[in-house]
């Protein structure tokens, strides 16, 4: 048996040391799980760069809290503060990463967002109706022409009160199609192809050759709606379903769906108002591939498949049967034979069936345990996760032979090679998710940190070279050079272009105004001082606006902004950006409010008072900054 | 009275080009450098402006009392290119009229440009380093900040160093070739 010790041999230290100063090689951004945000690390180093706040609220910086984020956050249900994020999807042009954006999903209440890469902010939320387990989500097309997101837990379509029971009778999976702008990135819920009962797991798109179309795997196609456990697990094979999405658009654009009434949120943040808008939409486009021959075909997989992936070249897609003994290949080019000869082994609630073996290119005999997710290299090699083994298996494509394993510590999820699920995969590290960390790290009490594990993969042999603990639960994750991101990231926000409605341009401009109990504080921020930092007039009952604009035009200055005793967040406003928070003070007396983000020599100075009086006081309305009152002092 | 040599009378026609490049670059520019700057910060000093890291200077600047620079203060912007126009005009008539001692009357006309520039830049400096808010956040005893007219200096967290740019550079050339050539064009009169 091998040790952990012995898995780390020679020059590990070295390869992964990036000096003080120095920049990592890839960005690698890894899905927070239940955090329900996206991290940011450095490889090879696995440094923590940034959480960039998605889908749960986030005091910090008041993302969801603050008056221009809180509609990010809004559903059908209101505010969600939470979800659980478990896929990510670099933008790709030519089946390679444009560096463009970041698609996540939520897995709890469906939704799909898109974070720009050039402000490592969620630009965009899209609510998905019709599902739940949002879980084979966001994989992208080649050209990012669609995102998809499918079900994971069958439910009626719109919101019927039917028995648990009715399963079969009622229940669907959909696979949604979100359509992505080109040039903006926004995001337009396409079409919706309705499925039969049953769990989609995951899914990508295919390449090449295979570029038409989408795989999903799927499981209890049992229709098991009780111990899943046992009774999803009866069948030997479930299915990979393979969707024509050229062919879908083309249905869709003939008038072969149906607009069908549901309702959805779809979120967005103006960049240039800086301020998110939530819109409600009313209907969705729904295919249904009776009415559509040709859209959607099942071929049979192992034992509840999992990952769901395809090579680089586009002609090969891999089925990882969590409960098989074996990793099927399928072949894109015998999959097409199949469709033509009609090789056809019945259908599942009248989608044909194609025969295994008709698009089979072959099976890897003894992977492991437990495969869950296959990863590429450039060399014509594939990597898959053992979750009961607790391994990483390498084999070769073009004759399914196993290479090499190696250990993860302990019960790996997903893996991820540097651009391994695209055209061009960047191969020389592959990085393993791992669910169960027990005594790798320093114990924190019952409840223990993930982890990464960082392998070297340019030899014949993988190499275990880090390993480092990882925010929430990391289940996907995505990596690219730093040189696609790093140049053209938004260094602050030109003041002059600040399209706010509540800017206040400049510290003459500063100002307080009362709307019956409205009070809008128009305020400045500027080292070191806030401008009003003196305010008078506010009474309990009050609902306080501070607008905060910091005038700073210099990289990395952000201000923060805290007042005492306000139950939710603070705000940090980004040079030349404007952030509100609501303040409704609910007792008489002083509140001093300050920076919070140390920002200069003077910023323990940068600070002010609200007086907040009596409900009917007579304490007339007063603000400024740096204005002594002799009258006053004297009392 | 005696004719320009042959390279005198050039040499006007490249004095007045290479001054013209004035109008194209910076004449000078002054970096700093600081822990949180790794970067560094620049301000270059046109004829009729005053451009770069401008706003980020004036910035950190009030933390210590010295006053901000704003382009408009600067009555400099407005005499220094007239008072170049006029000198290239000059030359012009120096070319035409073709006589040596106009190239001398024209170099002198520059010496003294040049000296009072160099005086002007000087006391802007030294006014700038020195004339500080009383009310200022920072007040270092004895400390003055007045950046160098050339070369190196360290004031508090900050380098600064202050040279000339291309068109600064072009400014020296040009006073150069003008003493020279009128050397020679002496040496040349005496025989």
């Amino acid at each position: 048996m091998k040790s952990a010790e012995a898995a780390v041999v020679g020059d590990a230290a070295s390869k992964v040391y990036v000096a003080p100063g120095k920049y990592d090689e890839f960005y690698n951004f890894v899905s927070g799980g239940f955090s329900g945000q996206v991290s940011v690390y450095g490889l090879p180093s696995g440094r923590l760069l940034k959480v960039i706040p998605v889908f749960s609220k986030n005091p910090e910086n008041g993302w969801g809290y603050n008056e221009e984020t809180k509609a990010m956050l809004n559903t059908t249900f209101g505010e969600i503060p939470w979800d659980d994020q478990h896929h990510l999807d670099l933008s790709q042009t030519n089946g390679e990463h444009d560096g463009k954006w970041l698609f996540a999903n939520a897995n709890n209440t469906p939704r799909v967002a898109r974070i720009d890469l050039t402000t490592f902010k969620t630009a965009e939320i899209l609510q998905i109706p019709n599902s739940a387990g949002n879980h084979s989500s966001p994989f992208i097309t080649e050209n990012t022409e669609y995102v998809v997101a499918g079900t994971r837990f069958s439910v009626p379509m719109g919101d019927e009160d039917v028995p648990i029971s009715s399963f079969k009778k009622n229940f669907r999976s959909t696979a949604s199609f979100i359509s992505v702008d080109k040039n903006t990135g926004h995001m337009n819920l396409a079409f919706q192809i309705v499925l039969p009962g049953m769990n989609l797991d995951l899914s990508h798109a295919g390449k090449g050759p295979s570029h038409d179309w989408f795989f999903f795997s799927c499981y209890n196609t049992e229709q098991a709606y009780t111990l899943l456990e046992v009774n999803a697990s009866q069948k030997d094979k479930d299915f990979i379903v393979a969707v024509n999405w050229k062919k879908a658009e083309e249905y869709a654009k003939a008038g072969k769906g149906k607009k069908m009434a549901a309702d959805y949120a779809h979120n967005t943040y103006d960049e240039a108002k800086q301020t998110a808008t939530s819109v409600i939409e009313h209907d969705v486009l729904v295919l249904d591939p009776k009415d559509c021959p040709d859209m959607v075909y099942m071929i049979p997989c192992p034992k509840s498949p999992h990952g769901c992936d395809v090579d680089p070249t586009g002609e090969y897609f891999v089925g990882s049967g969590k409960l098989a003994a074996l990793i099927p290949v399928f072949s894109f080019a015998k999959f097409q034979k199949a469709i033509q000869d009609k090789a056809f082994d019945g259908d599942f609630y009248g989608i044909p069936v194609i025969k295994y073996e008709a698009a089979l290119h072959g099976e890897v005999q003894k992977p492991g345990l437990g495969p869950l997710h296959t990863e590429f290299d450039d060399k014509g090699n594939a990597y898959t996760s053992m979750f009961l083994s607790s391994e990483v298996v390498k084999w070769r494509l073009k004759d399914l032979q196993v290479l090499d394993r190696a250990p993860t510590y302990y019960s790996v999820g997903h893996l991820m090679v540097p651009g391994g699920d695209t055209r061009k995969p960047y191969g020389k590290y592959l990085v393993a998710y791992n669910k169960i960390t027990k005594d790798r790290y320093l114990p924190t009490g019952p409840e223990l940190c993930q982890s990464a594990q960082l392998y070297d993969i340019s030899g014949d042999k993988m190499q275990l070279i880090l390993d480092f603990p990882t925010i929430g639960e990391p289940h996907y994750g995505q990596a690219c050079p730093a040189a696609l991101i790093k140049d053209k990231q938004v260094k602050f926000y030109d003041i002059n272009k600040n399209g706010n409605q509540y800017v206040t341009m400049g510290e003459k401009k500063a100002n307080v105004v009362r709307n019956g109990n409205r009070v809008d504080v128009y305020m400045t921020a500027i080292r070191s001082h806030l401008v009003p930092d003196n305010i008078e007039g506010v009474y309990v009952g009050d609902d306080v606006y501070f607008h905060v604009t910091n005038l700073e035009q210099d990289w990395d200055l952000p201000h923060g902004f805290a007042i005492k005793n306000n139950p939710d967040a603070e705000l940090l406003v980004m040079p030349g950006e404007t952030a509100t928070l609501r303040f409704s003070p609910q007792k008489q007396g002083i509140y001093p409010y300050y920076c919070t983000d140390f920002c200069s020599a003077l910023h323990q100075e940068m600070s002010g008072y609200l007086r907040v009086s009596a409900k009917g006081s007579n304490v007339p309305l007063k603000f400024g900054t740096g204005v002594i009152d002799t009258t006053a002092s004297a009392k | 009275m005696k004719k320009l040599t042959i390279s005198g009378r050039i040499s006007v026609i490249v004095v007045i080009l290479f001054l013209a490049t004035l109008w194209f670059f910076p004449m000078w520019q002054i970096d700093l450098r600081a822990p949180q700057y790794p970067g560094g910060l620049s301000m270059q000093i046109w004829i009729n402006n005053i451009t770069g890291d401008v706003d980020i200077i004036n910035g950190l600047n009030h933390y210590i009392g010295m006053s901000s620079i704003h382009k408009k203060d600067f009555a400099e912007f407005v005499f220094l290119p007239a008072t170049m126009l006029a000198f290239m005009g000059i030359g012009v008539i120096v070319f035409i009229v073709n006589r040596k001692i106009g190239y001398y009357l024209w170099t002198v006309i520059f010496l003294f440009i040049a000296v009072f520039s160099f005086y002007d830049f000087y006391k802007w400096e030294y006014n700038y380093g020195h004339n500080l808010n009383p009310e200022a956040p920072i007040k270092v005893p004895g400390m003055s900040y007045q950046p160098p007219l050339l070369g190196y200096k360290k004031m508090l967290n900050f380098e600064a160093l202050s040279q000339p740019h291309v068109g600064g550079w072009f400014y020296i050339a040009a006073g150069v070739m003008l003493v020279i050539i009128t050397f020679l064009e002496l040496k040349k009169a005496k025989k």
